[in-house]
């Protein structure tokens, strides 16, 4: 068993046996279901519009050298300038060196979970760099010296009671159960750390290659304020955020903001198009692109989970997953957690030790129906059980599957093998085997019954 | 029309009243049902444990098995989308493809088969009690049906039919899933029984065997007044 297995397995039992943290888990998204439901109604025909929404994405992804090359020829024109990085220890590299060259001190950081894939931050502390994340839930994330539990709500799994004490531990402020003064409490603490940051750190929602902007979108203007005050702003995406129109963001942006938060849209969408310019009064003097493929050119090259890369990052399949509702964020120990975290991240660090997330799914769809860009999720995990199973088999499993399949092709055997399961079940129930063990644990068998259905069948003369 | 009945092979040694209430149903509407002796399992246990050499293996005897048949039908939405669903992909790029969309065009799952092939919503059944149903996965995503079951039993005569919070949610079976991830399983169960039981209905009911096996075998432990039906059953009920 792999070690991310060994840890996922303890933290996932621990966090289901946890009835009070999976109630606010499902309390916290109580709102949710029924703002997107309202949400959805609106458009003319929401899976018309997933069908939009995919083909926007499917036709970038594949075609994804050329949208680059468009795209990254437009940033260059409008004045910034593109790092390509194959892996997270070159991107870590070339966002220290720009540091490094502009004497800085301060960073300011928006939500960027490409930054968390890299592991940016512990880079750039162990430099020296302070670094302060401005959207909220990092903030408080930060603070807590914890991952985010949801790429999307980083701390939806922290109580107010909680943010409060944890306020007034590490800014000194007095207890509040009060929302809005906790987030006020925030806004205080970070407006001066925006005019000090000698960089501004933010990710990308999407590259628009006809125009050679940069597409972000944020609720709290955070992302806005770490974009525009710093003197250098950083943005670092994957390569899969290319879309070829700006026309694409027409149905993208509705679709990230109802699917992923149950939002008409997301509260500021802002269209980065290069530094400050001669004239200008403000911007930042350097705009710095780093382009990270960290294997989603392997994604690329399968052209069965290719559709992986058309995600959008809203969340939507983590919302609806009985999985993530019931296990949490943190248990996965992925960047990215739920269904796409599931799917992805085997391809990211390697099949054998992360194929387990694929595993442990009933694979009930429901992720697939959310996801507004129709990547077919719950399919892809069993894609990686089979690549998995013939990557690195596992002897167990090889032999209880080829003992099924030799009984499966023999009617007679299978008839005599029920029969002999069906006389010896109550035994079967003692025995510490594995699978009954495990099911009876919580959940009853019923009895056997005395005759099959083909026994029976056979008795009534019907055959 | 000559149906030949798909039984899966935990229905066939668990839940034996199951395929012979489906064939009681078929037969009462005045159809032949056979049953082909051969047919073991579909392969889905495999297929879903990634050893797809052997679930082809499955699908192959099983594409044999029923070969010549009409229709056949199978009351698990489960079973049924691995044929209807999985069959052709797992052949895909083999000389097999072919027979395989072949039989998954002619194979049905029991509440599709009545309601959408042969037009069919009330089967004559009575059945006085109050139940609530419970969407299979596999029958609800992969099978897209959701009002065919639920036609069926609005037209049985005295019950009634209440819907659950969590309607649409997983009940944490998945097969294998269930014993090889029991914490995470049992916590979905929870969540879903947890639902299903405060609707007050008498009976859960469904159109797949192995949800009422993980939602039956959980209210049973937890002692609730509810208990498992498929609808198969209740649509046999005539008295």
């Amino acid at each position: 068993m792999s070690d991310a297995k060994q840890i996922f397995i303890k933290d996932a039992t621990l966090n289901a046996a946890d009835g009070d943290q999976r109630a606010f888990i499902r309390k916290a998204l109580g709102g949710y279901y029924v703002n997107r439901d309202l949400q959805k109604a609106r458009y003319r025909d929401w899976e018309r519009a997933r069908d939009a929404a995919s083909l926007a994405k499917w036709t970038a992804v594949n075609d994804l050298a050329n949208q680059l090359e468009k795209f990254t020829a437009n940033f260059e024109r409008n004045g910034g300038v593109v790092h390509w990085a194959r892996d997270a220890a070159e991107a870590r590299a070339i966002i220290l060196k720009i540091a490094a060259d502009a004497n800085a001190k301060a960073i300011v950081k928006s939500k960027c979970m490409t930054s968390e894939e890299i592991h940016l931050n512990d880079a750039l502390e162990k430099a020296g760099y302070g670094v302060v994340e401005s959207d909220l839930g990092e903030f408080i994330q930060q603070l807590r010296g914890e991952a985010p539990y949801h790429f999307v709500f980083p701390c939806m799994h922290v109580k107010r009671e909680a943010i409060s004490e944890l306020f007034t531990k590490h800014l000194g402020t007095a207890p509040t159960d009060s929302p809005e003064e906790l987030t006020m409490i925030a806004r205080r603490h970070l407006r001066q750390l925006y005019v000090d940051a000698d960089i501004g750190i933010t990710g990308a929602n999407f590259l628009v290659a006809e125009t050679g902007q940069i597409s972000i979108t944020e609720n709290e203007g955070n992302a806005r304020l770490t974009a525009a005050l710093p003197r250098i702003h950083i943005a670092l995406s994957g390569i899969e955020k290319v879309v070829s129109r700006l026309d694409d963001l027409a149905v993208l942006l509705p679709m990230l903001a109802t699917a992923g938060a149950g939002q008409p849209m997301t509260c500021y969408n802002t269209l980065y198009a290069g530094p400050r310019k001669p004239g200008e009064c403000d911007g930042p003097e350097q705009f710095h692109l780093v382009l990270l493929d960290n294997a989603r050119t392997r994604l690329l090259a399968d052209p069965e989970q290719r559709d992986a890369l058309h995600c959008i990052r809203c969340g939507a399949c983590l919302n609806v997953c009985p999985i993530f509702k019931n296990i949490g964020g943190l248990a996965y120990g992925t960047t990215y957690q739920g269904p796409i975290g599931s799917v992805i991240t085997p391809h990211l660090r390697g099949l054998k030790q992360w194929n387990h997330l694929s595993g442990a799914s009933s694979l009930c769809g429901a992720c697939t129906d959310a996801c507004p860009v129709r990547i077919d999720l719950h399919h892809h995990l069993l894609h990686n059980r089979r690549n998995a199973m013939k990557q690195s088999p596992s002897l167990f499993d090889r032999a209880f599957h080829a003992g099924f399949g030799f009984v499966m092709k023999r009617p007679t055997l299978f008839a005599l093998g029920g029969k002999v399961f069906r006389a010896t079940l109550p035994l079967l129930k003692k025995l510490p085997l594995p699978y009954m063990s495990a099911w009876l644990k919580t959940r009853d068998l019923p009895a056997a019954p005395a005759k099959s259905f083909r026994e029976q069948w056979k008795d009534h003369s019907h055959g | 029309m000559r149906v030949s009945l798909f039984v899966p092979c935990f229905v066939d040694q668990l839940a034996p009243q199951v395929g012979l209430a489906a064939a009681k149903v078929l037969k009462r509407l005045g159809h032949e049902v056979d049953f082909r002796a051969e047919q073991t399992c579909c392969g889905q246990p495999s297929f879903n444990s990634g050893q797809w050499d052997v679930a082809r293996e499955g699908a192959l005897r099983t594409i044999q098995v029923f070969r010549g048949a009409d229709v056949v039908v199978g009351p698990s939405g489960s079973c049924v989308a691995m044929i209807k669903k999985f069959y052709p992909e797992l052949l895909q790029g083999t000389p097999h493809l072919a027979a395989a969309e072949d039989l998954a065009a002619r194979t049905f799952e029991f509440s599709d088969f009545l309601v959408n092939r042969l037009g069919v919503t009330d089967v004559g059944a009575k059945f006085a009690k109050k139940v609530t149903y419970h969407d299979g996965c596999h029958a609800l995503r992969e099978l897209r049906l959701k009002e065919e079951p639920r036609k069926l039993l609005r037209a049985v005569q005295g019950l009634e039919l209440i819907e659950s919070e969590e309607g649409e949610s997983c009940c944490g079976f998945g097969g294998l899933f269930s014993a090889k991830f029991p914490m995470i399983s049992t916590a979905m169960v929870q969540v879903k029984g947890g639902a299903l039981a405060r609707t007050g209905a008498d009976f859960v009911v469904s159109s797949d065997p192995s949800c009422l096996l993980q939602i039956g075998g959980w209210l049973s432990r937890e002692g609730k007044p509810i208990l498992p039906l498929h609808i198969a059953e209740v649509l046999a009920h005539d008295a």
